[in-house]
C-alpha cells in the first residue's frame, strides 16, 4: 500500500477549502442583477385554492413579478413525476398523481407551493408574499397513514382510498404452511417514526437565464444534477437538456433530501426567463421543515414464526407506508424494492410474505432518508428476531447464529442474492469488543446505582451499490443506475477525474484521488475530481444508496483500465520494446527483465507530443471513459451492539457504550469510512431516542423547528468502538461494498433493543424519550412485581 | 440608512444597512465573507458563529448595528496568513468535518471554549459545551476528538486568547 494509495488513512483534500471559509455553496454564489424569491406556501394541510390575488403584492416597492399555477400551466411545466412504477397485487399500475410546482387546484399539505413573489430584495419578496391574498376552500385532512384507506377524505380524485398501491412480494401460501408447521410464533406492531432529514444546508437555488445563448444555468444543493437536469427538461419542460446546465457546487449534506428535484428550483430557472433576471431563493430552517422530503413513517404489523429449537420458519409482515401528499422522485420503490427485499437480514428464513400499502395524506411527501427502506426493514426484522430470542429463552447472540446465513451466494425468498458475508464473525467481534460476557456484572453494578443497564443488538443487512440497471428496470425503476468516469490525463502527467457521482460530504475528491494515486503511481495531490456540474461532466447518476465507492468508483477503475492499455501501447514505443513485455509498476513503465523504464508523466507528455508512435496507429492523447454497470448489488453488513443505561426515576437513556463491527469489504480510507459510520449511528440514535414528526390532526406540523424536533447534540452520544470484519465484495473490482448507510440502518434496532432489556417490556415506541421510557419502565416494573 | 463600521478580519469595513440586517447578513451579503454559514432561524445550530470582540457570537442573533465600532473575526480571518490555526489543522487532521457546513462555526466555537476554559477541556466539557452547535453528518465523535487535540496544539503554539 502506497501512503496515499488505497487502504490510506489519508487526511481530506477538500478540507483546506472548509476549514477556511472558503467552501463554495449554492447560497454562497452570487450572479449580477440577482433578484429573490418568496414562496407562498399553503397554511392549510388540504384545501383548494380558489384565488390568488396579487393587487397588493405588486405594489409592494421591489416587487418584480408574482407566479402561480396557472402561469405554469401556461407554459406547459409539468408537475414533479414519480420515477419508480409499482404494480400492485392485482397488476394495476399505482395511481401516481403528479406535483404541481404551485399549486394548481388543491394544496395538499401544509408548506406545498401557492405563488412566488420575485423581488429586488430578499425583504421584498418576503414582504410581497406576505401582501398575497389567497382564498381558500378548506377540506378536512387526513395525517394519520394508519387511517387514509378507511378516511372520508380524498387527497387525489385518481386515487381512491388515498391509495397509491397495494403491492406485495413473496410467496403466500409457503409461508402460511411455514406458519402451521410452527412450534413459537412471535408477533410486533410498530411504527417507524417519521423523520426530517436536516442536512445543516438549507436547500438553495439560484436560475439564471441567458437570452444570447438561449440556455439556462442553475445552481442548485443536489446529490445528482443530471438527474435533476433530465427530470426539468424530459418531465418538465423547463428547456431541453443541452439548454440546461446544472451546477452544484459544494452541498451542505443531504442524507438523501437532496436527490429529488423540488418546485423552487423549477420556479427559479422557469421564471428567471420571464423576469430577464437570475432569480435566487434560499430556505429557511422553517421551510426546510415544511418541504424537504420527509423520511420513514411506517406502520407494520408482523408474525416469525420458529421450530423448538428457534430455528426461524417464515416471516408475515403487512406494512402501512405514508408517502405524503405526493408521490416524490423515488418515494414508491422506498416502502417496496428497497424495504421488502431486505426483509430476510442476515437470517436464512425459507418463506416471507410482505405486503405493502402505500397511502397518500396531507403530510410532506416522504421519500428516500439516510437508508431509504432499508432502516425499516431492519428495525423490524432485528426487533422481532430480538424478541423472539426472549420469549424463547434463546441468548440473542446464540439465537441469531442459529439462523445466520453461512453459505454463499444465497438466495433470499424475497429477490435478493446475497454474494459474500461472515455475519458471525461480525457478531464474535463485536461481543468481544463489548466484553458481552462480562455484561451481567456491569448491569448488576448499574443497579446499585439505581440505574437499569440493558444491551441490545443489531445485526443488519443493506443492499448497496445502487443498482444493476436491467434488474431495476424489471422492478419498475425509470431510470439507469449505472455510473460514469472519465480520466482525462494533462500532458504534464497529472490526472483529472471527471464523475457523476457527487461528493455532499463523502471526500470523493479524497478517496477518487487516492484510486488513481494507487493506480498511476503519482501523488493524490497530482489529482483533480471534477463533478457537479453537467456541462463539464456528460453524464451521471450521481450519490446516494452507498453507491459512489462500489458504482462510482469501478467506473474510474474502468476508464484507468483503458488509459493503462494505451500508454503501455505508447510506453513500447518510447522503449523500443514490444508490447508484451511492457509492466506498469509503481508510477513507471518497465521493459521486463531489463533496467529500462519510463515515468508515467513521460508517457503522457509523449502521448500528446505525438513524434514518437504512429499516430495512425495509436490517437495522440491520453483520455478514456467508461460506463459502469453493476452486476449486483453489494451487501454490507454487520453487527451493532448498544449499552444503555436508564434513570428509572427520570426515563432518560444514556448511551454508555457502543460497538459497530462493519463488513463493507475493501476499504479505501478507513478514516473516512469511520466517519460515515459514526455519522450514521448518531442520525440511528436520533431516530430511536429523540427525532419525531408529529401532525396534529388538522395537518399542522408540530415539529416544525429545531425548538420542537429534537436533533442530537455531541452531549447526547458517546464515542463510538468503531472496526470492521472483511469480505471482499466478488461483483466489483475493487472489492467494495458501501457505507455511507450502515450506520443509520443499524443503530435504531440496537437502542430499542437495548431499552427493553434494561426495562423488560417491550412495547416501546420510537422515539424513546424520556417520557416514553419513564411510562414503560413504570409498567415493567409492573409486570415483574406481578 | 445607518451607517456601521467594524474590523473585520484586522481590515476596517463600513456599509450603511438597514437598520434590522443581521450581523450574519452584514458579513455574507455586504462583505460577501460566505465562510460565515446559516443553518436555522431559531439560533440552535451555530452554523454562524464568529467572535466579536475575542468572544464567540450567533451573527444570525444579532443585529449589525449592535457591533458598530467591534472587531469581528470570521473563520476567513482565523489563520494568520497561510499558516492555520492550530483548530483548524486539528479539524483537518481528524477528519472533525464531512460536507463542511457546520464547520466553520464549529471551528469559531472551539476556538472560544478553549479560550474560556483553559488548559485541555475533557470530552465531558467539549460535549456539553457544543450543544449550542449542530452537525448532522459526523456523529461528533471526530469533532469531539479534534477539539482536544485543537486545544492542546494551542496551549503548545501560545494561540489561545491571542486574537
Ligand atoms: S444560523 Fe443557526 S444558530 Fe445562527
Ligand atoms: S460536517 Fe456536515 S454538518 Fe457538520
Amino acid at each position: 500500500m502506497s501512503n496515499t494509495g488505497i487502504g490510506a488513512r489519508v487526511a481530506r483534500l477538500e478540507d483546506q477549502r472548509f476549514i477556511t471559509g472558503a467552501g463554495k455553496y449554492t447560497d454562497d454564489v452570487n450572479v449580477a442583477g440577482q433578484t429573490y424569491a418568496a414562496f407562498a406556501r399553503s397554511e392549510h394541510a388540504h384545501a383548494t385554492v380558489k384565488s390568488v390575488d396579487s393587487k397588493a403584492a405588486l405594489a409592494v416597492p421591489g416587487v418584480i413579478a408574482v407566479f402561480t399555477g396557472a402561469d405554469l400551466e401556461k407554459d406547459a411545466i409539468g408537475p414533479l413525476p414519480a420515477g419508480w412504477m409499482i404494480h400492485s397485487k392485482d397488476g394495476s399500475p399505482m395511481n401516481a398523481p403528479g406535483h404541481p410546482c404551485l399549486v394548481q387546484g388543491k394544496a395538499r399539505y401544509v408548506g406545498d407551493p401557492v405563488a412566488v413573489v420575485i423581488g429586488e430584495s430578499l425583504a421584498a419578496a418576503r414582504a410581497g408574499a406576505e401582501a398575497l391574498a389567497i382564498d381558500y376552500d378548506v377540506h378536512e385532512a387526513v395525517t394519520d397513514p394508519a387511517k387514509a384507506r378507511s378516511s372520508a377524505t380524498q387527497l387525489h380524485d385518481s386515487a381512491p382510498k388515498n391509495t397509491c398501491y397495494e403491492w406485495e412480494l413473496g410467496d403466500k401460501a409457503a409461508t402460511a404452511a411455514a406458519f402451521k408447521s410452527a412450534k413459537h410464533v412471535t408477533k410486533l406492531s410498530l411504527s417507524n417514526n417519521r423523520l426530517v432529514p436536516n442536512p445543516m444546508e438549507p436547500r438553495s437555488a439560484l436560475g439564471n437565464y441567458d437570452a444570447g445563448t438561449d440556455s439556462f444555468t442553475l445552481y442548485t444543493t443536489s446529490q445528482n444534477p443530471h438527474v435533476a437536469r433530465l427530470v426539468m427538461s424530459a418531465f418538465l419542460n423547463v428547456a431541453p437538456e443541452h439548454k440546461l446546465r446544472v451546477i452544484a457546487p459544494d452541498v451542505g449534506g443531504g442524507f438523501g433530501s437532496k436527490i429529488y428535484v423540488y418546485p423552487e428550483e423549477v420556479v427559479c430557472t422557469w421564471a428567471s426567463k420571464k423576469v430577464g433576471r437570475p432569480i435566487k431563493w434560499t430556505a429557511d430552517r422553517t421551510e426546510a421543515f415544511i418541504t424537504d422530503a420527509h423520511g420513514r413513517d411506517h406502520v407494520t404489523n408482523a408474525e416469525i414464526a420458529m421450530d423448538e429449537r428457534g430455528k426461524i420458519l417464515g416471516l408475515k409482515v403487512h406494512t402501512t407506508a405514508n408517502l405524503g401528499g405526493y408521490p416524490s422522485l423515488f418515494a414508491t420503490c422506498v416502502p417496496t424494492y428497497l424495504y421488502a427485499t431486505l426483509l430476510s437480514g442476515q437470517y436464512d428464513i425459507p418463506a416471507i410474505y410482505a405486503e405493502v400499502d402505500a397511502v397518500y395524506t396531507n403530510t410532506v411527501p416522504v421519500d428516500a432518508y439516510r437508508g431509504a427502506g432499508r432502516p425499516e426493514a431492519t428495525f423490524l426484522v432485528e426487533r422481532i428476531v430480538e424478541i423472539a430470542s426472549r420469549e424463547m429463552g434463546i441468548d440473542p447472540a446464540t439465537f441469531r447464529k442459529r439462523n445466520f446465513i453461512k453459505k454463499f451466494p444465497h438466495q433470499t425468498p424475497v429477490i435478493m442474492n446475497y454474494d459474500a458475508g461472515d455475519y458471525a464473525a461480525s457478531l464474535n467481534k463485536a461481543c468481544e469488543l463489548i466484553d458481552y460476557k462480562g455484561f451481567g456484572k456491569r448491569r448488576r453494578e448499574a443497579a446499585r446505582r439505581g440505574k437499569l443497564r440493558g444491551i441490545g443488538f443489531s445485526c443488519y443487512i443493506e443492499a448497496c451499490g445502487i443498482a444493476p440497471s436491467a434488474a431495476v428496470g424489471s422492478l419498475g425503476a425509470g431510470v439507469g443506475l449505472w455510473e460514469s468516469a472519465e480520466v482525462r490525463v494533462n500532458p504534464t502527467g497529472n490526472v483529472e477525474i471527471l464523475t457523476g457521482s457527487h461528493s455532499h460530504g463523502q471526500g470523493h475528491e479524497t478517496t477518487f484521488a487516492q484510486l488513481v494515486s494507487d493506480r498511476l503511481g503519482i501523488g493524490i495531490d497530482q489529482v483533480t475530481i471534477v463533478h457537479g456540474d453537467t456541462d463539464k461532466v456528460q453524464f451521471g447518476m450521481g450519490t446516494y444508496g452507498s453507491r459512489s465507492g462500489a458504482v462510482g468508483m469501478t467506473a474510474i477503475s474502468k476508464a484507468l483500465d483503458k488509459v493503462e492499455a494505451k500508454a503501455k501501447k505508447i510506453a513500447a514505443h518510447l522503449l523500443e520494446a514490444s508490447e508484451s513485455d511492457i509492466e506498469f509498476k509503481d508510477g513507471a513503465f518497465s521493459v521486463s527483465g531489463t533496467d529500462k523504464k519510463v515515468t508515467f508523466p513521460e508517457v503522457s507528455l509523449n502521448a500528446y507530443v505525438a513524434h514518437k508512435f504512429p499516430s495512425d496507429e495509436i490517437e495522440p492523447g491520453l483520455k478514456e471513459g467508461a460506463f459502469h454497470d453493476p452486476s449486483n448489488f453489494t451487501f454490507p453488513a454487520g453487527c451493532h451492539i448498544c449499552e444503555i443505561e436508564i434513570d428509572p426515576e427520570t426515563g432518560v437513556c444514556e448511551i454508555a457504550d457502543w460497538v459497530a463491527v462493519d463488513d463493507f469489504g475493501n476499504v479505501i480510507n478507513p478514516m473516512i469510512v469511520e466517519g460515515q459510520v459514526h455519522g450514521g449511528i448518531a442520525q440511528g440514535v436520533g431516530q430511536a431516542l429523540m427525532e419525531g414528526v408529529s401532525y396534529d390532526s388538522s395537518g399542522q406540523l408540530m415539529t416544525g423547528s429545531f425548538m420542537d424536533y429534537c436533533m442530537p447534540r455531541a452531549d447526547n452520544l458517546p464515542s463510538f468502538k468503531v472496526d470492521t470484519t472483511v469480505t471482499p465484495c466478488p461483483s466489483n473490482p475493487l472489492g467494495i461494498k458501501g457505507c455511507g448507510e450502515a450506520g443509520a440502518i443499524a443503530s435504531p434496532p440496537a437502542v430499542i433493543n437495548a431499552i427493553t432489556d434494561a426495562i423488560g417490556h417491550e412495547n416501546i415506541t420510537m422515539p424513546a424519550t424520556p417520557q416514553v421510557v419513564w411510562q414503560a419502565a413504570r409498567q415493567g416494573a409492573a409486570r415483574a412485581a406481578e | 440608512m445607518p451607517k456601521v463600521t467594524m474590523t473585520v478580519n484586522g481590515k476596517a469595513a463600513s456599509a450603511d444597512v438597514e437598520p434590522r440586517t443581521l450581523l450574519v447578513d452584514f458579513l455574507r451579503q455586504h462583505l460577501r465573507l460566505t465562510g460565515t454559514h446559516v443553518g436555522c432561524d431559531t439560533s440552535q445550530c451555530g452554523a454562524c458563529v464568529v467572535h466579536v470582540n475575542g468572544r464567540a457570537i450567533k451573527a444570525c442573533t444579532s443585529l449589525a448595528v449592535q457591533w458598530d465600532g467591534a472587531s469581528v473575526t470570521t473563520i476567513e480571518g482565523l489563520a494568520s496568513g497561510d499558516a492555520l490555526h492550530p483548530m483548524q489543522e486539528a479539524f483537518r487532521e481528524h477528519h472533525g468535518l464531512q460536507c463542511g457546513f457546520c464547520t466553520p462555526g464549529m471551528i469559531m466555537a472551539a476556538v472560544d471554549l478553549v479560550n474560556r476554559h483553559g488548559g485541555v477541556p475533557d470530552e465531558a466539557t467539549i460535549r456539553r459545551e457544543l450543544e449550542g452547535n449542530m452537525c448532522r453528518c459526523t456523529g461528533y465523535h471526530n469533532i469531539v476528538k479534534a477539539i482536544g487535540a485543537g486545544a492542546s496544539a494551542m496551549q503548545g503554539s501560545g494561540k489561545v486568547a491571542a486574537e
